[in-house]
């Protein structure tokens, strides 16, 4: 196999039944985001002081279409959309076919949990937001639900644990292709950062929401939810980096920059995601001062893989720039082909990730975040990142793999690329409005229209958030728009081309050092060992948890 | 250790190594050297038993000893005990804090007072306040439907309006109305 190789040369076909299943993960995910937003309209606007809430047929309050709104962005919509992309790209990177049975038994788990989960949230028996911490108590079929959505992820990873392990007895000593090499990293980091989500809503949250348990623990319900809350950030980032990588570099006309430092980075990423989840806590009461910091030091060390990834992504654009004719410090950017959706979409993403990620070191910041913490400051950040270069990388994603799926051209490029600058421009005044709102003291997950205090305060920053968010939701409609025409009106293609992955600038080396990078094992002995590290000092002094909050329902 | 690097690439990733260690730096400073705490680890109650059990069976603000003073607050559904804190200025106050039934917040706007309030555990934090002022005291974590009237007063004040020990104030807000 050829150094430069990102995939396997002898291409693939997938089965036309795997394609289906992929296909429609992609459109469950956006199905949600779309069901979603219409509550993340009425949100921005309630900041604003304007309420539609009672337009909402059936809703009860204000906090069941937050819930909605926090569930089916941020965990149906990346949950689903990565179960279904990463898999297609470890499929083509392999050049191999995925396990028929454990993508459809991943596929019918994740319909049964999303299936669950609405029903307790629609019914308005689960309005415990997306974090739900005990001992507000939603419906036990929330937490099943919840916990058969991560269990559809488990078995999408096994599956390409498998698909790699045959791979491997085909191919001896050769090195994985990148596509694969990345995707199967992702997984890997989220199978063990899964663990304590899963340990807390499995073994405590779903036997003492059954009734089984008298109480629940909150702190360490918070601990177990932390050590899995930030770094799900990275199951849903790290397949956006796959696109920026693997695939936007050939939008760009450029290339791949470096092999090596791409596997260095999903590697840092699966050792480094984990073992930061404090820094969500720094404001919580039980856990050690010098603990915090620990993570806090560890949190900086997870922010610089992004950073090397700033590197490399903008240089694989500026080489596509000046393929193009772009010359100068700066002319090379312009040249970049805006025309079509998949990049302008993606690059705009980048570029908001770039505020995205400096309020986020700003959040990790210690006592910084003492001053922002559960502001709406927060909200304002995390729109620019899963919100924005997660959720627009993905829409961006659709415009080339929703073709791709479905054998037709896609309908509308024009409308498609509009869309990208209207909720580029959206998001970044509605962030404006929240970070500005945020360290004014505006709360955040707050019915803002509802709160006796807030009359005449933080006017600006509410209207800057209300037309901001509106922006976004306009934006989605015309996303919504453009992949239903594509689907049921796009011209039909006569050829099924390969899916467009770049070449890469420096290769692979197939020998010495660098190959220990394949070495999955060994770096996940490394990650265990770090969470070892940064946890065990927390649960040897303080475990075992006192389930003694009993469960309170007031919603 | 033949991991090929562009010479830009290899300058860019020192630059952001040294910028990271910086700015840890800085933050260590402020913790260690000018003494900015974050919350730690302080008492446990059960949360069933935390209206009966010592500070907090008698919340307010209090000076326990020559120049050391405490505002002893609760968190439930929907208020906190008491609503309005009167606290002096120039002294440093720490704040004991729980709640009695589910999460909360305690943010008072304008301050680095930013505590959550778990059940089971009591959330300590000293600040103290450079000038008169009156802070709005926000729940910031979702707690139920009433949560958005969840609010109090922190009113910094020269003369201490709050009584030497022992007294205290129990001013419940009550059940805010939604």
């Amino acid at each position: 196999m050829s150094a430069t190789i990102v995939a396997d040369p002898r291409g693939f076909t997938l089965p036309d039944d795997q394609r289906a299943l992929i296909r429609w993960f992609v459109y469950i995910g956006f199905g949600a985001m779309g069901v979603a937003v219409v509550h993340g309209f009425a949100q921005a606007l309630n900041y604003a002081g304007v309420n539609i809430l009672t337009w909402f047929p059936g809703l009860q309050d204000y906090y069941q279409g937050l819930t909605i709104h926090g569930v089916f962005n941020a965990i149906v919509l990346t949950f689903a959309f990565t179960n279904g992309f990463l898999g297609l790209c470890t499929a083509r990177g392999l050049g191999r076919e995925l396990h028929g049975g454990m993508l459809h038994a991943s596929f019918w788990t994740f319909l049964a949990g999303l299936g669950l989960a609405s029903w307790s949230m629609f019914s308005g028996k689960a309005s415990v937001l997306y974090t739900f911490y005990p001992p507000l108590q939603g419906h036990w079929t929330y937490y099943l639900g919840l916990a058969l959505l991560v269990v559809s992820t488990w078995i999408m990873s096994v599956n390409l644990f498998w698909m790699l392990a045959k791979w491997r007895e085909e191919n001896p000593g050769e090195r994985i292709p990148l596509l694969a090499f990345i995707s199967v990293a992702t997984y890997a980091m989220w199978d063990l950062a899964s663990l304590g989500i899963a340990i807390s809503v499995v073994g405590f949250l779903l036997p003492w929401s059954i009734g089984w348990l008298a109480g629940s623990d909150p702190l360490f319900a918070r601990v177990l939810f932390w050590y899995s809350g930030h770094a799900i950030v990275y199951f849903w980032l790290l397949p956006a980096y796959v696109s920026w990588y693997a695939f936007v570099p050939r939008h760009a006309g450029g290339k791949l920059f470096s092999d090596p430092l791409t596997r260095v980075v999903f590697l840092l990423f699966l050792a480094l995601s984990i073992p930061t989840g404090f820094h969500h806590q720094f404001a919580d009461p039980g856990i050690p001062e010098g603990m915090k910091f620990g993570h806090a030091i560890l949190t900086f060390g997870v922010f610089y893989p992004s950073l090397i990834t700033a590197f490399s992504v903008v240089a694989a654009l500026e080489i596509g720039g000046r393929a193009r004719g772009g010359t100068g410090l700066l002319g090379w950017f312009f040249k970049l082909p805006w025309g079509n959706p998949a990049l302008a979409a993606q690059v705009l993403a980048m570029l908001t990730f770039v505020l995205g990620g400096i309020t986020g070191l700003i959040n990790a910041s210690f006592t910084i975040n003492e001053v922002v913490h559960n502001t709406a400051w927060i909200p304002g950040h995390f729109h620019m990142t899963v919100g924005t270069a997660v959720a627009l990388t993905f829409m961006g994603v659709a415009y080339w793999l929703v073709p791709w799926l479905k054998d037709r051209e896609l309908w509308g490029r024009k409308i498609a690329v509009a869309q990208s600058w209207v909720y580029f421009v959206g998001v970044l005044i509605f962030a404006r409005g929240m970070i500005s709102g945020g360290l004014d003291g505006m709360p955040r997950r707050t019915f803002m229209y509802g709160a006796p205090y807030a009359e005449g305060k933080w006017e600006l920053a509410g209207l800057l958030t209300g037309i901001g968010g509106t922006l976004m939701f306009v934006s989605v409609l015309m996303f919504g728009l453009v992949m239903l025409m594509t689907i049921f009106f796009g011209e039909r293609r006569e050829e099924r081309p390969d899916l467009p992955f770049a070449e890469t600038s420096i290769g692979p080396a197939t020998s010495g050092w660098e190959t220990n990078l394949d070495r999955f094992k060994l770096w996940v002995i490394v990650t265990v060992v770090l969470i070892l590290i940064a946890y065990g000092p927390f649960l040897l002094t303080y475990i075992p948890p006192e389930l003694n909050s009993p469960g309170f329902k007031l919603f | 250790m033949a991991l090929k690097i562009h010479s830009y690439e290899k300058a860019f990733l020192i630059v952001s190594a040294a910028m990271l260690v910086i700015f840890l730096g800085a933050l260590g400073y402020a913790a260690i050297g000018m003494g900015i705490h974050l919350p730690s680890r302080a008492d446990e109650i059960p949360p069933g038993e935390v209206m009966s059990t010592p500070p907090f069976d008698n919340p307010g603000v209090r000076e326990v000893e020559p120049g050391q003073w405490e505002a002893v607050v609760i968190g439930r559904a929907w208020a906190f005990v008491p609503a309005e804190i009167r606290v002096p200025v120039g002294v440093p106050i720490t704040f004991k804090v729980t709640s009695t039934d589910v999460v909360h917040g305690f943010y008072i706007e304008n301050t680095r007072v930013n505590l959550m309030l778990l059940p089971g555990q009591v959330s300590e934090i000293t600040y103290t306040f450079k000038e008169p002022g009156d802070h709005l005291l926000l729940c910031h974590e979702y707690c139920g439907v009433g949560h958005h009237a969840m609010y109090g007063r922190v009113i910094a004040e020269e003369t201490p309006a709050a009584p030497a020990t022992g007294e205290t104030e129990t001013a419940d807000a009550g059940e805010m109305s939604r």
